[in-house]
Parts: C-alpha cells; sequence; structure tokens
C-alpha cells in the first residue's frame, strides 16, 4: 500500500519538471518550426502558411553564406586549437611536476569568466590599430621585435573570425585540459611500463598506447567543443558587436528577429542550429547512456 | 608526485609561457584599473602603474552597480531554486524510477544542448503575454528561464550522484518505515551536500555569465551585468580604461567563487560532458 503511494508521490513530485521541459523545451520548439514556416514580419503575428519559403530563402541569401562560412572558420580554428592545446597542458601536467595543482587552476580559470568579459578584454588586446597608435598585441609583439606578427586580427578581410576564435580558445583550453588530465589519470601505470620494458620509447607509448585510449575524451570534445561553436554569439557581440564581415546564425537569428521583426526569418534560423546541434548531440547522448547500462 | 624525475623540468618553460598567455587578459584588467586617469593611455597599456589608484574602478562601479546589483538578485534564487528541483527530479530517476523514466531521461538531457535560439521566439512572446502585464517580466522573468532551462544540468548530475549511492541503504530504511520523502530528507539530502555545492556553482557561473536571455528579457533598468557591461564597451563615450576596470568588477564574483571552490567547479564542468 505505502509502495504505491510512495510511487505516486515520486510522479506527482517529478511531473512539473517533466511538464516544463515538454512545453518550454519541446513545445517552444515545435511552436518555433510553425513561426518558420509562416508568413510572419512585423510586430503582430502572423501565421499565414509559407511552406519552406523562409528556409529556401536563407539557402540563397548572401548573408546567411557569410554566417555557413564564419561557423565553419570558427569551428575549424576552436575545436582543433583547444583539443591540441588542452592535450598537450594536460601531457605537461600529467609528468607528476611541483605546482600541477597551480597550473592547473591557472589554465581553467578563464571558464569562470563570461564570454562578454573576455569579449570586451579581448577587444582591445585585439586592436587593429596601426602605426603610431599600435596597442595591445600589436604593441607587445612590436615590444618583443616580432613585428611580422603584427595583423588586423578582427578586421582581417575573410578571416577575421578566425581572431574570435582565438579569444574562445583562450576560454574554453583549460577544460579540454581539464578532461584529457582526467582521461590521462584513468589509465593505469602498468600499462607504460608494460610498453617501457618492451623497449617503447615514450613518444611511442603516447602514439600506440595513450592516444588510442583518449579517443573517447576526444570524441567528447569534438561534440561539446563542436556544438558550443555553432552556437557562438555573446563572445562576437562582445568584441565587435553587430558587424556583418563577423557574422554568424546566432547572431542573424536575434538580428533579424528582435531589430529587423523578421520572426519568420529568425525562427528558420534557430531551427536550422538546433537540427545541426541535435546531428551532433543525440548520437552522443545515446552513446553515453548505452557505455552507462553496459558498466 | 609520483613520477618525478629532474630531466622532467624543462617542461617548466612552456608551462610557464603558458601560464603567462593565460594571465595576459587577467594583467590588462588589473594593470589598467588601477592607473589613475591621467596615465592611461592606449600606448602605455603594458606599462605597470605609477601608484594605486581606483579612480576607473569607482567611475565603472558608478555606472554598473544597479546591475551588479539585478545579477545578485537574479542569480541567488534561480541557482537555489533550481538545484533544489535537480536534486528532486535526480533522486526520482535515480531511485524511484516510473515506468517509462529511463525513455524520458534522454529528452530531458538533450535541453541542455539545444541553441536557445531555437526556442527563444516562443519564449518572448510567452513572457510577454503571462508574466509581464502581472508586473514579472524582466528580472523574474529571467530566474524563470534559468530555472527552467537549468533542470536538465541539475538533473543529471544528482542523477548521476545519487546512482552511485547503493540501494541497500534505502531498503533498509523502507524496512524501518521510512517513506519516500523521509528517506529523500534524513538520508540522500544529508549526503549530497557536495553535489548541492558543484550544482550551486555552477548554475549561479551559468546565469551570471548568461547573456542572450539576458538581452532579450531585460530592459534598461532589469539589465544584469553581462548586458550593461556590453553595453558600455559598445558606447563611445566610456574610456577603454573604465570598461576594463568594468570587467573586472563582473567577472569577480564569479572569479572569487571559482578560486575558493575551484575543486567543485570542476566537477561540476565535467558533469556537463556527460560523465558524472
Amino acid at each position: 500500500m505505502s509502495r504505491d503511494k510512495d510511487r505516486y508521490l515520486s510522479i506527482l513530485l517529478i511531473s512539473p519538471s517533466i511538464l516544463a521541459v515538454l512545453i518550454f523545451i519541446y513545445g517552444f520548439i515545435a511552436w518555433s518550426v510553425r513561426v518558420s514556416l509562416s508568413e510572419w514580419k512585423g510586430l503582430n503575428p502572423d501565421y499565414t502558411w509559407a511552406g519552406l519559403k523562409n528556409y529556401i530563402n536563407l539557402f540563397s541569401d548572401p548573408r546567411f553564406h557569410v554566417d555557413i562560412r564564419n561557423t565553419l572558420i570558427f569551428t575549424g580554428v576552436f575545436v582543433v586549437g583547444s583539443i591540441l592545446l588542452g592535450f598537450f597542458l594536460a601531457v605537461m601536467l600529467d609528468q607528476g611536476l611541483k605546482g600541477e595543482g597551480f597550473f592547473r587552476s591557472l589554465f581553467l580559470f578563464p571558464m569562470a569568466i563570461s564570454y562578454i568579459v573576455t569579449g570586451v578584454v579581448w577587444r582591445w588586446l585585439m586592436n587593429p590599430a596601426e602605426g603610431d597608435r599600435l596597442s595591445g598585441f600589436n604593441l607587445l609583439f612590436s615590444y618583443l621585435h616580432l613585428d611580422f606578427l603584427i595583423n588586423k586580427w578582427h578586421t582581417t578581410e575573410n578571416w577575421g573570425i578566425a581572431a574570435i576564435a582565438l579569444a574562445a580558445i583562450w576560454q574554453m583550453s583549460g577544460y579540454t585540459m581539464a578532461i584529457y588530465l582526467a582521461g590521462l589519470r584513468s589509465i593505469p601505470d602498468e600499462l607504460r611500463e608494460a610498453a617501457r620494458i618492451d623497449g617503447a620509447n615514450e613518444l611511442q607509448i603516447y602514439r600506440h598506447i595513450i592516444l588510442p585510449l583518449l579517443s573517447p575524451v576526444t570524441l567528447s570534445a569534438l561534440i561539446i567543443l563542436g556544438h558550443m561553436s555553432l552556437k557562438v554569439f555573446d563572445l562576437i557581440i562582445a568584441v565587435a558587436g553587430k558587424q556583418l564581415p563577423l557574422d554568424v546564425p546566432a547572431i542573424y537569428m536575434w538580428q533579424t528577429t528582435f531589430d529587423g521583426l523578421f520572426y519568420g526569418r529568425g525562427a528558420a534560423i534557430g531551427i536550422l542550429l538546433l537540427v545541426s546541434v541535435a546531428v551532433l548531440i543525440i548520437p552522443y547522448i545515446r552513446y553515453t547512456l548505452k557505455t552507462e547500462t553496459q558498466q | 608526485m609520483k613520477k618525478f624525475r629532474l630531466g622532467k623540468n624543462w617542461l617548466y618553460i612552456p608551462l610557464i609561457a603558458m601560464a603567462v598567455f593565460y594571465l595576459i587578459p587577467m594583467y590588462v584588467m588589473l594593470v589598467t584599473g588601477f592607473k589613475s586617469f591621467a596615465e592611461v593611455d592606449l600606448k602605455t597599456m603594458w606599462n605597470l602603474p605609477q601608484g594605486i589608484h581606483f579612480d576607473n574602478y569607482i567611475e565603472a562601479y558608478s555606472k554598473l552597480a544597479p546591475s551588479l546589483w539585478n545579477s545578485f538578485i537574479m542569480v541567488i534564487p534561480a541557482a537555489v531554486i533550481s538545484s533544489m528541483l535537480g536534486s528532486l527530479n535526480g533522486y526520482i530517476l535515480a531511485k524511484w524510477k516510473f515506468r517509462g523514466a529511463d525513455f524520458i531521461f534522454p529528452f530531458i538531457l538533450f535541453g541542455m544542448f539545444i541553441p536557445y535560439q531555437s526556442i527563444l521566439i516562443p519564449l518572448v512572446i510567452f513572457i510577454n503575454n503571462t508574466l509581464r502585464p502581472i508586473g514579472l517580466g524582466g528580472i523574474p522573468a529571467l530566474i524563470l528561464a534559468h530555472i527552467i532551462y537549468g533542470i536538465p544540468i541539475t538533473t543529471l548530475t544528482f542523477r548521476n550522484y545519487y546512482a552511485g549511492i547503493p540501494q541497500e541503504l534505502l531498503e533498509a530504511a523502507k524496512i524501518d518505515g521510512a517513506d519516500m520523502l523521509g528517506i529523500y530528507r534524513h538520508i540522500l539530502l544529508p549526503l549530497s551536500i557536495p553535489s548541492f555545492v558543484v550544482v550551486l556553482i555552477w548554475q549561479f557561473t551559468s546565469a551570471w555569465n548568461d547573456f542572450l536571455f539576458a538581452v532579450v528579457l531585460t530592459g534598461n533598468r532589469s539589465w544584469p551585468i553581462t548586458v550593461a557591461l556590453n553595453n558600455m564597451a559598445g558606447s563611445q563615450i566610456i574610456a577603454w580604461n573604465v570598461q576594463m576596470a568594468g570587467s573586472l568588477l563582473a567577472a569577480l564574483p564569479t572569479l572569487l567563487v571559482y578560486i575558493f571552490l575551484g575543486r567543485y567547479f570542476l566537477r561540476g564542468l565535467l558533469a556537463g560532458s556527460l560523465k558524472g
């Protein structure tokens, strides 16, 4: 009797959360899909059926082409940069040096800061002014006699978004370091010892034993960082505001919806973002939950 | 220090170089903040300040104080309520699995990763039609958004934690006559203080650092710090040195949490990649 009461009570207690997820996530997604299939522009809701018009228009929209290009560049630089940097930091910290904890905290602290703060500071570090108005990193390069490194950062034609990705690497590489370090720590020392006895050198051990064992970590990092790049928004806004050369889908969606009142188009961009994130994340969730039940 | 070898000390060179790279933005924020207005110049931005001045911080604080308080007022209830909800959900999903619980869980999880652009239009319409007319737009609406969209991550963290608590403990309590809520209150809740710290910190940090919800749900007088700082940076009239000082003020609360409770912060971070 009391078992039943407990069961009902638990369902009762969790149902507000399930209902909230159902409405505010799935219901709202469905609602967005409906808006994306409508003619709605302007302040008043207009659900006149437009079919796939908003989506088709986006794919012939030059601004959306810039967005896709920028997202690809950003993702490439950010994901590869964070993974490489995070991996090497983790390997160095795994050598049992003194002060490991200090360095680990230092590499991770940018994670505690908002993209807005990072963006505002990097905006001045990446100041593109030239000549005697040189400042930020460019001034530092000039002090160090590395003048060939002086560049226009985020105002570089076509590739400016890569400079934003550098700021994102600064912010997120500590995260990849942390997950690689956790991965390295879970590899038993005996494996390395055995390889050493078999005559393998350190480099071979990393290549043939450690890297393959870390591939689930690399996969996680690829997916988590990849889905973050698709959503990148605040960092760009804080560095450069809403500038067309640095446009990405998230900014386009925000601007076209809330400044331009093109609700149909804005919703379509939101849904395209969702689909691209889902392609990465759904297999990841399935894989993670499957390995969880196997353990 | 198990693998210490003298031959590895050269590793300090790249490590220190990287440490310098990570500290550069901090250095600029701090150094610029402590300069007097007279010595602030982009051309000498790398120089140390001549003496300690608080002009920039005072100026930045006078501009950002209202939004700093807005952030505190918003973040504290958002973090506390979403942690409590997450704990209850996690308990039920880990220990009182009803039919379909394992089916529902991945759907809750997916909510953690969605780009909020895909729910933003309905959210704004919903807030404008329900909460705003009764005077609960702005900060209360933002709190609600952080609680609801925080459910997936808080539920996940607590579920993983409670799943590790042996079932025998619950069975013993049941035999002693404890009911579902009794077990939660007297056994699991006291055991889950570390999890609460992790989730509270995580929710505090993400709500404090959020920009997207804040920028669409709040207006002029209810702006949290991220929106106010971004507007300050976008304005032509406010000098870069004040922006730097403002950035430090905006970063300080989460940085302090990180400095004092970093261990828990890291755990929250790793939970975010699904492995609890």
